[in-house]
């Protein structure tokens, strides 16, 4: 089985669009993965059926029993995230401020601080459209996305794609470089960035590259948009020969990416043109995993 | 007055929106001062639309535990109290894992021996920059460095200290709907939420929507290439109740010159739905955005 991670750095360049394709163009052959938990999207063309649904927790929470309280204020003072406030004479944990570190419970002298399961939000082991498995996620409102969320969905994923014996697991990546997009790329075989041609969408390609080159794994580049101006879709290009980084395809600018959403369909039920460009970077995709064995 | 610019989806134009907005209002108002901070510290691209100099720079750092190996005497109670797995006590060696660490203090403050103390560790920088009027401060996190958070805060707490309460402060938030976004808007008296028009753009809106009720903040929305998708958005604002503060045409011309890291407000469709955007936050805060006199050039 090989993992394929789908990234972009910057939002709202296609990346959700693209996997979705993959995850068509692959239907018979895999397990798809949306790891974009704090905007989980990709549901809305795949339209799973949010089976297998499991509460999952990461972390705690303080809470403060005020009838054990004896209002010493040891654990407002050791609070690092000064998220214990004194209201009307009570002790009140903030839960978005609380980071879970439990120093205040250890501190207490009256044993009056509970430490809390805290909700993170929801998985799904479900069915898509397409017949094959789909692993995904609703982060809680408010919730903290410390990227452990991330990981349990890649993993129930990748058991999925391994009791399934498919050959791809399709993971559609968080975006930025901090924890939860650390946590998507961990244990990929081939990653994708997804890219437009502006300033942010080069900027945002050269701090993915770094990230990726952290973790010292082969990536491949699909220029989305590339004809919004051809200058920087060329330095694109330019910056993933010299890194190394495959050129998988340059796509035009094209609204049946948003009709084709609005229809709540992949870009490969809509769209010969753009089909036949996905067509080609999936088979590069396939030919450059299957030598990596 | 400070407006913070989330989106739930990236990639809407909240960027976009942030840098013309502040440099619109510094340069319409140029007695009044205006701050822009870039809080999306993972991507910082503000400065990509700006000609700036900088006026100051900074490394920033965050807490973490030292190890003093002739006061330990393996223990293991610092290891016992981290909830992060940042510790790990070997035979003859205790390590810290920068990258899972809090910051917490628990591990200092508890051990008995005072085998551990706070250290500085570095996690990105910012900058204070000066584009004509507009002061722009921008935090960038260091590739390899996890947590957003710490990084916001410091990048807010320099914005904060340094210009006054009579500024009108612009931030530039992160993505999402989780706690990079939760700490960017915390300070904030407004926020705008942009969207698109759009199925994700709609969803991902509705989650910004609860976030922002769930921590009670006052907020609005944006339609970012309106013209696109379907109709769907205007109507859930409509049945939730929730304003929508302006709305920026689909337009060729504006893809074109964000691609090269161009101004918007020069396009006469856009000028005015900015200043459209700003009269109504005037009217739903009851607060004027805008100190001081108008001097058109």
């Amino acid at each position: 089985m090989k993992e394929l991670v789908i990234i972009s750095g910057k939002g709202g360049t296609g990346k959700t669009s693209i996997t979705a394709s993959f995850a068509w163009l692959a239907a018979k052959e895999s397990v798809v993965a949306d790891c974009d938990v704090d905007a989980a999207d990709m549901h809305l063309l795949l339209a799973p059926d949010f089976a297998n649904a499991e509460t999952f927790y990461s972390g705690l929470t303080a809470e403060i029993d005020m009838d054990k309280c004896i209002r010493c204020n040891k654990c407002v003072k050791v609070c690092a995230f000064d998220a214990i406030k004194r209201v009307n004479g009570d002790f009140v944990v903030d839960e978005l401020d609380c980071e879970g570190c439990g120093y205040c419970e250890r501190i207490c002298p009256t044993q009056a601080v509970n430490m809390l399961d805290a909700l993170s939000g929801h998985t799904y082991i479900s069915t898509s459209r397409l017949g094959n498995t789909m692993v995904h996620a609703e982060l809680a409102i408010a919730a903290e996305n410390s990227g452990k969320l991330v990981t349990q969905v890649k993993n129930l994923a990748k058991n999925q794609a391994q009791e399934q014996q498919k050959n791809y697991l399709i993971v559609d990546g968080s975006p930025g470089i901090g924890c939860p997009v650390t946590a998507s790329v961990t244990g990929a075989d081939y990653v994708v960035v997804v890219t437009e041609p502006s300033l942010s969408g080069l900027h945002d390609l050269k701090r993915a590259w770094d990230l990726i080159s952290h973790f010292t794994l082969p990536a491949g580049v699909i220029i989305n948009k590339a004809d919004l101006n051809p200058e920087i879709t060329e330095q694109i290009k330019t910056f993933a020969e010299e890194k190394s980084m495959r050129l998988l395809a340059e796509l035009p600018y094209n609204e049946n990416f948003v009709r084709a959403m609005t229809q709540a369909q992949t870009i490969m039920e809509y769209d010969r043109e753009l089909k036949t460009k996905i067509n080609g970077a999936w088979n590069q995709l396939q030919e450059h995993l299957e030598k990596a064995t | 007055m400070t407006i913070a610019i989330a989106s739930g989806k990236g990639g809407t134009g909240k960027t976009t929106l942030s840098v013309n907005l502040a440099k619109l209002v510094s340069a319409t108002y140029p007695e009044a001062e205006t701050v822009l901070t870039d809080l999306d510290v993972e991507e910082p691209n503000s400065g990509l639309f700006l000609n700036s100099e900088v006026v100051d720079e900074q490394r920033v750092t965050r807490k973490i535990p030292e190890w003093i190996e002739e006061k330990c005497t393996y223990c293991n109670i610092c290891r016992d109290v981290c909830q992060f797995n940042a510790i790990a006590v070997l035979p003859n060696q205790v390590l810290v894992f920068p990258e899972l660490c809090h910051s917490c203090n628990a591990c200092v403050g508890l051990c008995p021996e005072n085998a551990l103390r706070m250290t500085d560790h570095h996690i990105g920088r910012l900058k204070h920059m000066t584009s004509e009027k507009l002061n722009f401060v921008e935090g960038e996190l260091k590739i390899g460095e996890q947590q957003a958070v710490p990084m916001i805060a410091q990048t807010m707490d320099y914005s904060r200290e340094k210009f006054p309460e009579s500024a009108l402060h612009v931030y530039d938030a992160p993505p999402g709907t989780s706690c990079p976004v939760i700490e960017s808007v915390k300070d904030a008296d407004y926020v705008i939420l942009v969207s698109e028009p759009t199925p994700f753009g709609l969803h991902d809106l509705k989650l910004s929507v609860k976030t922002m009720r769930k921590i009670g903040k006052r907020f609005g929305v944006v339609i970012n290439r309106d013209g696109i998708g379907n109709n769907d958005t205007v109507e859930y604002c409509r049945e939730e109740g929730v304003d929508i503060i302006g709305r920026i045409p689909n337009m060729t011309e504006i893809a074109r010159k964000y691609s090269r890291g161009e101004l918007i407000s020069s396009i006469p469709e856009v000028r005015e739905q900015l200043f459209h955007i700003l009269e109504n936050i005037s009217q739903i805060t009851g607060q004027s955005v805008l100190p001081g006199q108008k001097e058109e050039e």
